[in-house]
């Protein structure tokens, strides 16, 4: 088939890692050409904007992340609507369902990742919807007005803003989870429980170590009866239990795939011109020092920035990945970031510090290695200037010398020790005595 | 690109620059009025950092590579690459805190009364630098690198 051109780079997918790969290969290679598949037909949007959108905070030309002549401004041919289906490294060539052909000279893939449906007959029906794309928002919209009851199976980040959302929305949410706490994999028992206090107080319904066993209705779901028995019935069922990373085009390559696909520091993969990131790619963790799946936004940007800057030339390293979350459920703030240990998994070289104040329901908690290094942390009520407790953990410093200090309420530079302080503050921070 | 050096050594924690700031991104611009009768009682965007006898006041660096705009989920927060400076645009912002979340110096300040964040703009659109401009002992100042 026709060949649609020739292009030094060329990007699939269109979101945080494709963004931040422009924006990084553009400040050093103004001249090169670039290409971009998308197979969703819309501008760049930010998916972690739905439930903003879909609560109402936001209008629709807000989901946008960039603004509308972003890809001009870039001098980025955007190919919309269309899938890459394959790719040839032996001749660097990129093939779309439409049968056309991309000749690239660095490749980047941005697929990210697409939402998982447990083996559950039944949902496949209309008004099921996963809470990840355009078209889910679109779907979820269209159906709002007349939902009364919905059913969120998953109680992991993305199924508690959907809850919250729908809640808002005057819906009644009932949550479902088959692990015995919310959010488990993310944070602590601890920091579940005021998750759990918080979303039973405004009126949510959970039902934990449980999940659908058979789902009604014909076309559409009208209710659905849970392992223990019990029915709900409901007008609009979410999915949102996980993402798999797309490693479509990796297969059959000589691409490593190790749930997401594998990448080195410069997030370029085994097969030598192609680059990953973001929720396809599995990337180095600094805190772990494993290669892992990190598909949060900031990981997928910059990411995607620094293989911009490899593919364009400039050697540098994705040494800042991690798990790291800022979340917010009602009134309830958390910022978490590293190790999540709970009691289950925690090592024996790790130490763990924490404190939480019932009255004010503030919660901090960091995990200590033998080196006094942070390899984790979560905050709970209180998390301003959070950034300076990812910054001593990107930095190993060993904390045990101020330790207790680290939950003051005003934690800052001021309660380092002196050499250390000023250390810290030199790179970025020019100050009138060193 | 500039940004605001502290001179610890001459600092005596007196604040100001806190109060100035808070003045600078207030409607009226007066520092009586502005604490007095507005509506949204004017916050500050940097910060004192204190451990007497040492003090000095910290706020964005508006960063060669800034974590802050590298986490930002809706695009609110940019580098302006003409000038160099970190800006946010509180209309795209929808107050994820993904910033607060990875600003290495905590210079991502949270309004308590909304969701809302605030962070230095260089005192964008206005004449000076209101916080080196009204530092009494000089221990602010700016300099362009
Ligand atoms: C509701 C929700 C809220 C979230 N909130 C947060 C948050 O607050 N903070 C946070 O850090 N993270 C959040 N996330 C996660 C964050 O959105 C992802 O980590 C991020 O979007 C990953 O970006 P990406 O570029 O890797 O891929 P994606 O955003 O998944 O985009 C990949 C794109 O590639 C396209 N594509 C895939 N395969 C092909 C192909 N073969 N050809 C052409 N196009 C293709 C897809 O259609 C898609 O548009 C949230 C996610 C969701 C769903
Ligand atoms: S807010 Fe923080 S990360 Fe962002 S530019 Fe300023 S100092 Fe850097
Ligand atoms: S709080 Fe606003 S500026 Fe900060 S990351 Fe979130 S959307 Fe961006």
């Amino acid at each position: 088939m026709s060949n649609m051109g020739d292009y030094d780079y060329l990007i699939i997918g269109n979101s945080a890692g494709a963004v931040g790969c422009i924006e990084g290969l553009r400040s050093v290679d103004k001249n090169g050409t670039v290409a971009l598949v998308a197979e969703e037909d819309y501008h760049v949007y930010s998916r972690a904007l739905i439930p903003y959108y879909l609560g109402g905070q936001i209008t629709r030309d807000k989901l946008y992340y960039r603004s509308l002549d972003f890809y001009d401004r870039a001098r980025v041919s955007v190919i919309n609507g269309h899938r890459a289906v394959k790719i040839d490294s032996t001749v660097r060539v990129v093939e779309l369902d439409n049968g056309s052909r991309l000749g690239y000279g660095k490749l980047l893939l941005a697929t990210g990742g697409k939402p998982i449906y447990p083996p559950i007959p039944g949902l496949d029906k209309q008004n099921v919807f996963s809470f990840h794309s355009m078209s889910d928002v679109l779907g979820i919209e269209k159906e709002l007005a007349a939902v009364q009851s919905a059913v969120v199976l998953g109680g992991g980040v993305i199924g508690l803003m959907a809850a919250e959302v729908l809640h808002k929305r005057g819906i009644n949410v009932h949550v479902l989870e088959l692990a015995e706490r919310l959010l488990a994999p993310v944070v602590d028992a601890t920091t579940s429980h005021l998750v759990e206090g918080a979303l039973q107080k405004a009126g949510v319904t959970l039902y934990l170590k449980n999940t659908i066993d058979q789902v009604h209705g014909t076309e559409r779901v009208e209710s659905v009866t849970l392992k223990d028995g019990r029915n709900i019935p409901c007008d609009l069922l979410i999915v949102g239990v996980g993402v798999a990373p797309r490693v479509e085009l990796a297969q059959g390559t000589d691409m490593e795939v190790n749930r997401g696909i594998v990448v080195d520091k410069r997030m370029q993969t085994a097969v030598p011109g192609i680059f990953a990131c973001g929720d396809c790619a599995s990337t180095y963790n600094f805190v772990t020092g494993a290669g892992q799946n990190l598909p949060l936004w900031p990981n997928a940007y910059l990411g995607g920035r620094i293989a911009g800057f490899n593919m364009a030339g400039m050697e540098r390293a994705f040494v800042q990945g991690t798990a790291m979350n800022a979340m917010h459920f009602f009134d309830v703030n958390i910022i978490n970031a590293g190790i999540n240990v709970t009691g289950a998994n925690s090592r024996d070289a790790l130490g763990v510090i924490q404190e939480y104040e019932k009255d004010t329901q503030t919660y901090r908690k960091f995990i200590l290695s033998e080196e006094g290094h942070i390899k984790g942390f979560i905050l709970v009520g209180q998390i301003a200037r959070a950034g300076i407790f990812l910054n001593l953990m990107r930095r190993k410093i060993d904390v045990r010398a101020f330790q207790q200090d680290l939950f003051k309420k005003d934690f800052g530079y001021a309660d380092l020790p002196e050499a250390l302080r000023w250390k810290l503050l030199q790179d970025d921070v020019i100050l009138g005595v060193v | 690109m500039g940004r605001i050096k502290a001179k610890p050594e001459v600092c005596m924690g007196c604040h100001l620059c806190e109060v100035w700031c808070a003045v600078a991104h207030s409607k009226s611009k007066h520092i009586i009025k502005a604490f007095l009768y507005e509506e949204d009682k004017p916050l500050p965007r940097l910060v004192v950092e204190e451990k007497l006898p040492l003090t000095f006041a910290l706020q964005c660096r508006h960063c060669a590579e800034p974590d802050c705009v590298t986490a930002c989920i809706s695009g609110a927060l940019s580098k302006d690459p003409e000038t160099g400076r970190v800006v946010h645009d509180p209309n795209q912002c929808v107050g994820c805190y993904s910033c607060v979340l990875t600003c290495p110096y905590g210079s991502i300040f949270i309004n308590p009364r909304k969701r809302e964040i605030i962070k230095c703009d260089l005192c964008a659109g206005l004449d000076t630098f209101y916080c080196v401009s009204h530092c009494p002992n000089e221990a602010l100042v700016y300099e362009d690198c």
